[in-house]
């Protein structure tokens, strides 16, 4: 059978909420280990002291990407079948401005904050009900933002469509950029060693 | 730098990101779709809604409402940000890294924490909505799946937050 399994009917509702719970636990475990359960953690990669969410971050993405080209290049997944979040540029371009804003007010994004609060912070426990406030009061204003919210529609579009270069092309500029990017931060962060 | 205030140094950020990885190919091969957060508070969000006004879901819901408190322990996201919160614990334990505190600089009192966690928070929910995801269903997710969108959500993410980072260092000092 190719893969997704929940697509090809392979899994009841109620097995995919048991991977769902196995698959967070695991989520949660990974974040925690490298740290990201401490806003003091995610607050120095934007001063430029600590560089974790990075690393953790473009490794996470590098590996999944490269695995899922694989996969589907040896037939064992099928892409088109695996839901790829839809692109709307202007809404996805100035939503991701205000998240960054609030995040690094918060010094936790809503994954690493959940994690934060789960083992004891309570600043953790207040980005969560914050996100909750926001939530709401982006409920409250929808009639107002939809028609933004909803504008500059571009459907599954992907960087390769983007550029013009395969998919293996692609995820080589990837591997080479995370590459350059890891070697930069740990130079910057031994500059910083010595320095200290 | 990574001093824990007592219990075990972090592991390996490579390592740790390799492991995020694996969870996301999981995730396509056995359901077909990534993780999420924002996503999961959205649905919480509207069930509360939808129940408090014992109306039906408003657009602003519609697609993540529940019908009441129990069925939203039947949507994939919920339980998987409860998973999430788990593991985070179950790790933080394991490491002896439960702690009760509210993490803040030097200097910076915990109402003043709480307020800009909050404040943040709740511009983070915004952001978050308006972009149709956050840094699980768009940077990891999205960025992984190379769907444009979310490139450009990290990329003004980040841009955003460095532009803004020089006005909150006094809070991590």
């Amino acid at each position: 059978m190719i893969a997704p399994l929940y697509e090809a009917g392979a899994l009841s509702p109620r097995s995919g909420l048991v991977v769902a719970l196995a698959l967070g636990l695991a989520f949660g475990f990974f974040l925690e280990r490298a740290g990201l359960g401490s806003a003091r953690k995610l607050s120095a990669q934007f001063q430029l002291t600590d560089f974790t969410v990075l690393k953790v971050m473009f490794t996470a993405i590098v590996t999944a990407s490269l695995g899922v080209f694989w996969l589907s290049r040896l037939g064992a997944l099928d892409l088109g079948r695996v839901y790829v979040p839809e692109t709307y540029l202007l809404p996805q371009l100035v939503g991701g401005a205000v998240f960054g804003a609030g995040f690094v007010v918060a010094g936790l994004c809503p994954g690493t904050a959940c994690v934060s609060a789960a083992t004891g912070r309570g600043d953790g426990v207040a980005v969560v009900g914050g996100l909750l406030l926001g939530i709401f009061a982006y409920g409250a204003m929808y009639p107002v933002v939809e028609r933004f919210a909803s504008s500059t529609p571009r459907g599954t579009f992907t960087l390769p469509q983007l550029i013009g270069a395969s998919h293996g092309m692609t995820l080589l500029i990837l591997v080479v950029v995370a590459l350059l990017a890891f070697r930069g931060a740990e130079w910057l962060e031994s500059r910083r060693a010595a320095a200290a | 730098m990574s001093s824990t205030s007592g219990g075990a140094a972090y592991g390996s950020p490579y390592l740790a990101g390799v492991g995020i990885g694996l969870v996301l190919i999981a995730a396509y091969v056995v359901m077909g779709h990534g993780v999420g957060v924002s996503g999961a508070l959205t649905s919480v969000a509207g069930t509360v809604t939808t129940v408090a006004t014992n109306a039906p879901a408003s657009a602003a819901w519609r697609g993540y409402a529940a019908p009441g408190f129990a069925a939203l322990l039947s949507d994939w996201f919920v339980v998987e940000v409860i998973g999430i919160t788990l593991g985070g614990l179950a790790s933080a334990a394991l490491a002896g890294r439960l702690r009760r505190e509210t993490e803040r600089g030097r200097g910076v009192g915990v109402s003043r924490r709480v307020a800009f966690a909050l404040g943040g928070g709740a511009i983070m929910g915004i952001g978050a909505r308006l972009a149709k995801g956050c840094t699980s269903g768009q940077a990891l997710t999205g960025g992984s799946l190379l769907s444009v969108g979310s490139w450009i959500f990290i990329a003004t993410a980040f841009a955003a937050a460095y532009l803004i980072a020089p006005l909150v260092r006094r809070e991590w000092r």
